[in-house]
């Protein structure tokens, strides 16, 4: 057991600090923002030559063989100045259900290009009624003797209106809410029948609503095992709350950093604010909860890989519960303290809040992962 | 950063958790299971049975009694007591004024205390607080008067957990009175038992027991030899011991045994023909509780790695207390509330009335309010994270 980062770890994060720092100001964030796209290919090109996007995966398919860990710690990092290329959706969701299920074919031609920053990928798992069950699934998708024929609605597709190619689950067989016969489909969405369409964030990022009417796929869509997506969507989704935690890690410290700065510069009746104890307390308490979110992050991204899938599950649901609920009381109060400079859109606080307010909904809420929890034999076991 | 467990820790976990079932005198082990709540001898007999195994102190460097594990054995270690749930030795030894003795001791100091600190045959309690010395702990009052090779205290403590039961004290006392307050207190250890002019008088806390006790100096006559540190340098020590007594303050470990405890509770009450741990609102509760006590295991567990590294336990253990001690109380709250009417079940009803629980749940959820309080208030935590991590500005 060691806490430690390695002499290699050290180095990609100060790396990627550098770049925040130096390459990605808030500033880049706030101009792309009002932009079609809401990132720069340019910079995710970058992303992918630095070796960030490929840090997690194989050296087979183009990536550096190291871990989750790693990826979060780069996802912190980024989280710092709101860095809007399309991490967690594509290299996380996407990129992780590709190298896990994919076929050899599969990988050279989805992952290699995604992971050097070419392309980049999205993951359509969500509808406008299923809310956090992977398996409530109406999209269907029929044999048609060489491939598939797909028709349904998916929403809030992360850097769906972006994406190179959209991975798609549908149903090949059962009942809406069946676990089994849910399908993952790789779909190129210039292909006939495809339409999507952008939705602004209130984060500043874009998802979409996809489309899908009667879209032919060759019998090589397939990613994964017929009918038996349902568990691999729920390891991404997992995942995807890992990496949110680690990504609303750099957002807290920055609203904590941020909120001392001003406690420390703002004079009212003659004083420093920060010389206040309501409001020095209030800070205290900020600062615990950052810091236990620091280590739920840290031990989420550990289990992330586990082998057991229940290690996994109640490890993720203790950290993205404590990002909603602890993350959440670090959120507001950093709008309070900064009293009313900091409900004004030019203040960075309130984008930062808005981030992690999307990441607390992402992937699971907290009222989700608690029943979750209660489910696992961690709990029975206590 | 790796948090698996070699095959050597799995090992030795298994080596510590069949020993601890083959160690626990029957007693013990029944109260284990019943969810009861130890009392002083059995809190004695336990730390008898660790000490003759060479086990009774983990964190102390090997060449004073350790056992030289590192912080993953150490870990594992906490953890398989608290999944036993066998009684905690005091830690006024143990935790506090030993590691204390190791770090400013003389060597006559630790080969005089730490043995007997080791074996349990000498209790030990804290003096630190007086009526007028609380939060503002520096504003102490208790004289020491130097007299040859003595010195002569009059005043009095309070708040000194489990004195009635220790043979001796550790006490911050005035030796000086120039300069900033802080500056003239010394740090003494005082023989309870055979010293005269000591006076010990326990008092009932809402707990229903004599947990704390006051207690008086008059013209009791102290070594100078017993002296810790230079004299006036008393605060400096208080303070590194402060950082030692907040890493396990918060309770976390106790945490564990009340969240068992409390859904073997909720298992074994009916509700209709469902059980209370079958009711949707009660197990959100206690779900919650249980996610809060995994990120503040894994909180604990980076401070454990940063004392392993060499680092002091610092300003950031507060954390620990402030959070730990809340997270405690509020697992003590889903207890009271999983009992029902058995709420009000109070000590000394007859054994055949009620399960052993139902006796001391209120007991000690009513003690535990003192959790918040006692090792520096969680106000003063909170000063203390304030002022010295986050530095914010004093007026």
């Amino acid at each position: 057991m060691n806490f430690a980062l390695s002499k290699q770890q050290q180095m990609i994060v100060d790396s990627v600090a550098t770049f925040v720092r130096d390459d990605s100001p808030v500033e880049r964030f706030r101009e792309l923002r009002s932009s079609e796209r809401g990132w720069d290919s340019a910079v995710w090109r970058k992303m992918g030559d630095y070796g960030w996007l490929g840090i997690a995966f194989p050296e087979e398919h183009g990536g550096i063989d190291g871990s989750f860990v790693d990826m979060a710690l780069i996802l912190e990092q980024l989280g710092r100045s709101l860095v809007p290329e399309p991490y967690i959706p594509s290299v996380v969701l996407a990129g992780g259900l590709v190298e896990r299920l994919g076929s050899a074919d599969q990988k050279r031609d989805l992952l290699q290009p995604m992971l050097a920053g070419e392309t980049s990928l999205a993951l359509a798992y969500v509808e406008r009624q299923s809310r956090y069950q992977v398996a409530d699934c109406l999209t269907r998708a029929e044999a048609t003797g060489e491939g598939f024929r797909l028709s349904g609605e998916k929403v809030w597709v992360l850097n769906g209106h972006a994406a190179d190619t959209l991975i798609v689950s549908a149903r090949t067989s059962g009942d809406q809410l069946d676990r089994a016969g849910v399908s993952l489909f790789t779909i190129d969405p210039n292909t006939t029948g495809v339409r999507r369409v952008a939705v602004p964030g209130m984060d500043g990022q874009r998802t979409a609503i996809v489309t899908l009417d009667g879209v032919i796929v060759g019998g090589d869509a397939l990613l994964g095992p017929l009918g038996g997506a349902v568990e691999h969507l729920e390891w991404a989704v997992d995942r995807g709350a890992a990496a949110a935690c680690a990504e609303g890690q750099g957002e807290l410290r920055e609203l904590l950093g941020r909120t001392l700065e001003y406690l420390k510069q703002r004079e009212q009746f003659g004083v420093k604010i920060g010389s206040f104890q309501a409001l020095q307390h209030r800070a205290a308490e900020m600062f615990a909860e950052v810091e236990l979110c620091k280590g739920a992050m840290l031990l989420a991204a550990i289990k992330a890989d586990a082998e057991d899938d229940n290690e996994r599950r109640a490890e993720i649901s203790a950290a993205k519960v404590q990002l909603a609920d602890g993350g959440w009381f670090v959120q507001e109060n950093a709008i309070q303290l900064h009293g009313g400079i900091g409900i004004t859109d030019e203040q960075d606080v309130g984008l930062f809040f808005k981030r992690l307010r999307v990441l607390a909904s992402l992937f699971g809420d907290a009222d989700y992962h608690v029943d979750r929890y209660q489910e696992l034999p961690a709990f029975a076991a206590e | 950063m790796d948090l698996s467990f070699t095959p050597e820790d799995l090992q030795f976990r298994d080596q510590v958790r069949s020993w601890i079932a083959d160690a626990m005198p029957a007693p013990i082990r029944e109260k284990a299971n019943n969810g009861g709540s130890y009392g002083p001898d059995e809190i004695r007999e336990w730390h008898r049975v660790l000490h003759d195994k060479g086990w009774i102190a983990p964190h102390w460097p090997k060449e004073h009694g350790g056992t030289g594990w590192d912080v993953t054995k150490r870990f594992i270690f906490g953890e398989e007591l608290v999944r036993a749930n066998t009684p905690s030795p005091s830690p006024f030894g143990l935790a506090m004024v030993g590691p204390l003795l190791i770090q400013f001791g003389t060597d006559e100091q630790k080969q005089r205390f730490l043995p007997k600190i080791l074996s349990g045959e000498e209790q030990w309690c804290q003096g630190y607080s007086e009526p007028n010395a609380g939060s503002d702990l520096a504003s102490l009052q208790l004289r020491a008067d130097r007299d040859g090779d003595d010195y002569v205290l009059n005043g009095q403590k309070t708040w000194t957990s489990a004195a009635q039961f220790a043979d001796w004290i550790f006490l911050l006392c005035r030796t000086g009175s120039s300069g900033k307050k802080q500056e003239g207190i010394s740090f003494l250890l005082a023989d309870l038992k055979s010293t005269p002019g000591i006076t010990v008088r326990p008092f009932l806390t809402l707990g229903g027991t004599p947990a704390f006790c006051d207690t008086y100096f008059q013209d009791a006559r102290v070594p100078v030899a017993n002296r810790v540190g230079p004299e006036g340098g008393g605060w400096g020590i208080a303070k590194a011991l402060l950082g030692h007594e907040r890493t396990g303050i918060g309770g976390i470990g106790q945490s564990a045994r009340w969240l068992a405890l409390v859904k073997r509770i909720a298992r074994e009450t009916p509700v209709g023909k469902a059980t209370l741990l079958d009711d949707p609102t009660f197990r959100r509760r206690a779900a919650r509780l249980s996610m809060r006590h995994r990120v503040l295991t894994m909180a604990n567990l980076r401070t454990l790695a940063a004392a392993q590294l060499g680092h002091a336990p610092g300003p950031e253990s507060s954390i620990l207390k402030l959070a730990g001690t809340e997270l405690l109380q509020e697992v003590t709250e889903l207890a009271m509330d999983s009992l029902g009417h058995a709420a009000q079940g109070w000590l000394g009803a007859p054994d055949e009335a009620l399960r052993p629980f139902e006796r001391s749940v209120a007991s000690e959820f009513n003690y535990l309010r003192a959790s918040t309080i006692y090792g520096g208030s969680n106000e003063v935590q909170k000063n203390i994270i304030a002022k010295h991590i986050l530095q914010l500005p004093s007026h």
